[in-house]
């Protein structure tokens, strides 16, 4: 098989291991031998030792050692390499035959079996004449030996055993078939690999000795050769490191010898091997650069030794062989750990593999034309079948001289390699080699370059007349280089795929490429792209397209006959091509003319249409689907017998439609779903080009970008241009429709801002506009859902502002009905807010009402709804604080028990609205009031803005309440309203709670008994009255300090006696001297028993000074005593 | 000299090409898109570690049998592709990069231009009279 030539041979691509030959094994029906046999030879893991085994009978004859050449004085090379040497030294050859024999130590014919197996080593030996293979002698035992040295029996007979058998103790082994089979067979094996490392050293080292025998001129082949052989033999002993070294010498020096034509092929062919077992060990040795360093010498070297000029084609073939090879390396490497990088990696190789491989085609094809009848007799066949040296021509093998030895032959032979080469599936090897490529790319992250080695593939596949396959190719990478947008390469693939597609007849792909080759991404000229335009309208005519130029004469003759088929074929003669996913011919583009319509507009759509290509098109129908597809029926345009429609070149055209929408579709999308065009007719094949959505294809948006791009810099100069700019039509490929416009007023009147707790007004006013009678109007109103969560809860809305509501009431009336509206009625209606909390809120007010109206002739009933918002502010209407005095009106912090004080609260207005105070009471906890009846202060007083009202109230702790030290005094209530309200309108109760009060009890309360004024030089008595409030007899002590503003009579100093709960008073007639205010004489009070009470703290009850009044004359008394 | 040229837009499609005009056109406009990939993975790369003063010159993107491939990124993600033929050896990395300097600065200046709206195909004629002289000269 001419394909199979330059494969490597299988003996150069497997690891050399080791070959030992196990003799005197019956492995067929001897079940102890298979035992041994299957653990030699079974589960070899790497761990074991790199040995080949094989089992051979004991008379086996091995190949013969020809005669040791003594001298190579007159010796003349014929080749470099035999092509039998390497398998014989794996295969044939071994390293170290071992002869298994059963016998025990205390065998009773122990004599006959030992001489029996003296004569069989012997035979092994005879056979292996001349060689250095060793021999071995396993004896298999039944018994288990005991430890060395302690049978002497066994000794002497090993010794004895030795000894006739010409061995060595160290080849004598015992194998005793008992349980641990398997771990005596690794010791045994572990000794035989010493055994061949030892034949594999003797054998490098006799290779080498020949060097010294050989001189440089007539012995150039044999210099590769030894160091071929050695590096192989290194190989076999495992040692990889000597093994690279001597295959590198051979590598040098194969490119040394003297290169002919003649003699390059077999050059070639020895340096290609040499190379894969260097990249091979490289790799081996983790040093992938060296592998590839090689590699590239490799090739640098070999690149131009093309050899055989009519042979060419042999070149291209053992190139793409040196690469694929190399890959293959690479990518087994890879497979055991290695890192390949994204630059680096086997697809480069395959890549190379696949183009080599496309040379020699090219090259197989110019040379291998002349070819007649096939040579006879067959100069390519050897006598013995097969050639004696690697890289030689059959028909001069071992000829080493510069001229052929027969001119004649040699003619053959060329003719001959010519003819096979024709049979050769040039196709089949360029595609492996391109997927291989394929597969590698993809993992390395370069999708453009699998891109590209696809479509060469699907080229590759046109090539082989696969037009399935290559359509299949092509047509997924297409859309790649669409969307990176590299046209010329996209119009290249194309026309391949357009190519393929009329050489199948597939009517739709052919369709589908002229589109796009039609279209304004392809780079081919005018005058082909008039005529795939003419082919199209010929298929939509149902008739033959031309042939495609470059395609075959006998395949164009084969496509004709199928094109006839399918014509002939009735039916099927509609198709719809899908266009948003490639670059077609006919561009569309879609819109709303706005994006909502009221429902009482009629919604317009254009439709924009543009053709690329050369000659005008004509189409026979148009039609635009909605997601409603109840509106479909009006947007159809269709053409009317000759009046057809024709899309002239480059010119846009635009088809408008409109209809009128349905009120269930209020506030729904109107979705275009699809745009589709017919193109053809009824009487030949009908195609038609259907877009998603509203139109566009693979490119458009794109162009759209670039357009919007370049209309940001020429802004005003676009508007100018009159005609339509088709890069900038947007499309707009849904509208809304929406309600009608609302013909009502809604007014709202209010006072803001709104205070806490009040039921606030807001006056709304609807007043129709429409020259009809409006029905069902409906209000909804309050709260404005989607505002802050809280607020629902703090806010109430009722129609009935007659009382104050309660907290049922919601936050949102919805769908109150107001009845029907006239042309011009007005309507009003009051709404009442309840705020409990302060802030903004805003409020809704939303009218809906239904109205007939007729658009474009149809009677409709639209639903119309105006809405009004309004954003009102809470504020608190008034301030109220609260203090607790003394009757002194001196701040208190604490109340003493049974002792009056004072309650004072001020309400301060902070609304900006006058306030109306109604009433206010105390509702009183644990204290009591000191008045009898308690009367608000401030009924129907009127509060503006700031302006405050106080109230005063005289309290007393019963004295029964000391248990506690503070008490909850009770409510404050103030009603109110906004002074502006009507009368009738609810009165707001604001409830404040009074502060706590901390409670003392004193145990001595004094007071004064001593009138409003004095007169100057007039008496002025006072009496003090003491109560002892403790249940202890209190002793009190009492001076009087003297005072300049007056005299005084009464006991200055005295000490008294109080009982318990009683009272003693004491009386002082006071002389007032001074005009004036005057300090009262001071009372020094002190409680010998109890002395925390202190004079002052007791002093605070006491009236500190008084009013004294000048002495008036006489006559005036009267009016005095008036006042 | 260079047997093809390209200029690269930032979204991948080609604003100028061109190649000697004797030989495989398409050819060279495969070249040009394969190199993309490397392109692309060195850009990334670079994204990652140093964002700020990254080296505009990208070097040797991938070699071929025939060709060597250059590439160059501007900051603004526009690429340039040089693909020298392999077999000119006396080309030096310097060289390589001169030529890429001189082609931005003329870049420069066609993106300068208030007529010429940016990610349109380049078709100044200075842009291409500075692009012949690095051309290899045919016949």
């Amino acid at each position: 098989m001419a394909g199979s030539q330059w494969e490597l041979p299988p003996e150069l691509c497997c690891r050399p291991m080791a070959f030992v030959a196990l003799t005197g094994l019956d492995v067929v029906y001897n079940a102890v031998h298979r035992a041994i046999w299957d653990a030699f030879c079974a589960n070899r893991r790497a761990d074991r030792v790199p040995i080949s085994f094989k089992v051979l009978p004991g008379d086996h004859e091995y190949p013969k050692c020809r005669t040791k050449r003594t001298s190579y004085e007159w010796y003349i090379p014929k080749g470099i390499v035999k092509t039998g040497w390497m398998n014989k030294h794996l295969n044939l050859v071994p390293a170290l035959v071992v002869l298994f024999y059963e016998l025990d130590w205390d065998d009773p014919q122990w004599k006959e079996k030992q001489s029996e197996c003296a004569t069989k080593v012997e035979i092994v030996r005879t056979s292996l004449q001349g060689r250095n293979t060793k021999v071995a002698v396993v004896l298999i035992q039944k018994k288990t030996p005991l430890p060395p040295g302690e049978d002497l029996v066994a000794s002497e007979r090993a010794s004895a055993l030795c000894s006739s058998c010409d061995l060595s103790g160290k080849s004598l082994f015992v194998l005793p078939h008992t349980d641990h089979l398997v771990g005596y067979i690794i010791r045994l094996e572990n000794a035989f690999y010493e055994h061949a490392q030892t034949y594999y050293y003797t054998e490098i080292r006799r290779v080498k000795s020949h060097k010294e025998f050989l001189n440089k001129t007539t012995h150039q082949l044999l210099f590769v050769r030894h160091q071929f052989k050695m590096a192989f033999l290194s190989e076999l002993k495992q040692d990889t490191q000597n093994a690279l070294k001597y295959y590198r010498a051979a590598y040098s020096l194969v490119h040394e010898l003297r290169a002919h034509e003649t003699n390059m092929l077999e050059i070639k062919t020895m340096a290609g091997f040499i190379n894969y077992k260097i990249c091979r060990l490289c790799f081996q040795h983790n040093t992938p650069l060296d592998a590839i360093a090689q590699f590239r010498k490799h090739i640098d070297l070999c690149k131009k030794k093309i050899g055989c000029a009519e042979l060419a084609f042999e070149h291209s073939a053992w190139m793409s062989k040196q690469f694929q090879s190399f890959g293959e390396l690479f990518d087994e490497a890879i497979k055991l750990g290695l890192t390949a990088i994204q630059t680096q990696n086997p697809g480069f190789y395959y890549q190379q593999a696949a183009c080599y491989s496309q040379d020699r085609k090219q090259m197989a094809q110019q040379l291998c034309q002349a070819g007649t009848t096939y040579p006879s007799p067959d100069p390519l066949d050897t006598q013995s079948g097969g050639l004696d040296f690697y890289g030689q021509r059959p028909w001069r093998q071992g000829h080493q001289s510069i001229d052929p030895t027969d001119p004649e032959k040699e003619k053959l032979g060329i003719l001959a390699l010519q003819i096979k080469e024709r049979d050769v599936p040039h196709s089949e090897l360029i595609i492996a080699l391109l997927s291989n490529a394929v597969a590698q790319f993809k993992k390395y992250k370069c999708p453009r370059m699998k891109s590209h080695l696809m479509v060469q593939m699907g080229e590759e596949y046109y090539h082989a007349r696969d037009y399935t396959k290559a359509l299949k190719l092509l047509d997924y990478v297409m859309c790649d280089y669409r969307t990176e947008r590299w046209w010329p390469l996209l119009t290249a693939i194309l026309t391949t795929a357009l190519h393929c597609a009329y050489l199948m007849a597939s009517v739709k792909d052919y369709v589908i490429y002229c589109m796009e080759l039609l279209g304004r991404a392809s780079t081919l000229k005018e005058e082909q792209k008039s005529r795939i335009e003419k082919n199209l309208f010929k298929v939509l005519m149902n008739d033959i397209p031309e042939a495609e130029s470059e395609c075959d004469q006998s395949s164009v003759g084969a496509a004709r006959s199928l094109w006839t088929d399918r014509m002939a074929l009735s039916g099927s003669n509609e198709l719809t091509v899908e266009m948003q996913d490639y670059i077609p011919f006919i561009q569309c583009k879609a819109r709303f003319q706005s994006p909502s319509f009221h429902v009482d507009q009629p919604i317009q759509l254009q439709v924009f249409l543009r053709a690329d290509c050369p000659h005008p098109v004509s189409f026979s129908k148009l039609t635009v689907s909605l997601s409603n597809q109840e509106y479909n029926q009006w947007c159809v345009v269709e053409s009317s017998g000759q009046d057809s429609m024709t899309l002239l070149p480059g010119k846009p055209r635009c088809y408008n439609f409109s209809f009128v929408a349905k009120t269930e579709d209020v506030g729904k999308k109107v979705e275009m779903t699809g745009i589709e065009m017919m193109l053809g007719g009824d009487s030949g094949r009908c195609v038609f080009l259907s877009w998603r959505g509203a139109g566009g294809d693979a490119a458009s948006t794109q162009e759209a970008l670039q357009a919007s791009r370049s209309s940001r810099r020429w802004g005003r100069g676009n508007e100018a241009r009159q005609e339509l700019d088709w890069d900038t039509l947007t499309l707009q490929h849904s509208t809304m429709i929406i309600s009608r416009v609302p013909r009502i007023c809604v007014q709202l009147s209010h006072q803001p801002p709104a205070l806490t707790n009040e039921m606030f007004c807001i006056n709304l006013t609807v007043q129709s506009q429409e020259d009809v009678m409006a029905k069902d109007v409906k209000l909804t109103a309050g709260l404005k859902p989607g505002q802050e969560a809280g607020l629902g809860q703090t806010t109430h809305v009722t129609l009935d502002g007659s009382s104050v509501c309660d907290d049922n009431a919601p936050a949102l009336l919805t769908d109150v009905p107001l009845g029907d509206l006239t042309p011009g009625e007005k309507l009003e209606k009051c709404v009442y807010m309840k705020c409990v909390s302060t802030g903004p809120r805003i409020f809704l007010f939303h009218v809906a009402y239904s109205i007939d109206t007729a658009v474009e002739g149809r009677h409709i009933v639209c639903n119309c709804h105006k809405d009004e918002t309004v954003t009102v502010e809470t504020v608190v209407p008034f301030e109220v604080s609260v203090k607790f005095v003394s009757t002194k009106f001196e701040p208190l912090e604490q109340v003493a028990v049974d002792i009056p004080f004072l309650l004072m609260t001020d309400i301060l207005s902070s609304s900006p609205w006058p306030l109306l105070l109604s009433s206010s009471s105390l509702q009183l906890l644990t204290v009591t009031s000191s008045t009898p009846q308690l009367q608000s202060q401030l009924q129907q007083v009127v509060l503006q803005t700031g302006e405050s009202a106080s109230e005063c109230f005289c309290l007393r702790c019963p004295a029964d309440t000391s248990s506690s030290n503070t008490v909850a005094t009770g409510q404050y209530v103030v009603s109110w309203r906004r002074k502006c309200s009507s009368a009738d309108s609810p009165l707001i109760q604001t409830t404040v709670t009074l502060p706590h009060v901390i409670l003392e009890s004193v145990p001595l309360y004094i007071y004064a008994d001593l009138p409003s004024f004095g007169r100057v030089r007039d008496s002025l008595p006072v009496r003090y009255h003491i109560e002892n409030r403790t249940a202890q007899v209190q002793e009190v002590e009492i001076a009087v300090d003297p005072s300049d503003a007056f005299m005084f009579s009464g006991l200055k100093q005295v000490r008294l006696r109080v009982l318990p709960s009683t009272e003693q008073q004491m009386l002082y007639n006071y002389y007032p001297l001074m005009a004036g205010y005057q300090t009262l004489p001071q009372l020094n009070i002190s409680l010998p028993r109890c002395p925390t009470s202190s004079s002052p703290t007791l002093r605070r009850f006491l009236p500190q000074r008084i009013f004294v009044k000048p002495q008036g004359r006489q006559p005036d008394d009267a009016s005095i005593a008036a006042a | 000299m260079a047997v093809c040229i390209a200029v690269i837009a930032k979204e991948n499609y080609p604003l100028y090409i061109r190649s000697v005009p004797c030989q495989n056109e398409l050819k060279f406009h495969y070249t040009v898109h394969t190199s993309l990939d490397v392109v692309e993975e060195k850009v990334s790369a670079v994204g990652k570690s140093l964002a700020d003063q990254r080296e505009l010159y990208l070097g040797l993107l991938y070699p071929t049998e025939d060709y060597k491939v250059y590439g160059y990124v501007t900051n603004s993600k526009v690429k340039f592709v040089i693909v020298v033929d392999s077999s000119n050896t006396s080309l030096r990395d310097n060289e390589i990069r001169s030529m890429f300097r001189k082609l931005h600065n003329s870049f420069t200046d066609v993106m300068c231009n208030p007529f010429y709206n940016p990610g349109d195909p380049i078709q100044s004629k200075a842009f291409n009279g500075i692009v012949s002289g690095m051309m290899v000269q045919t016949g």
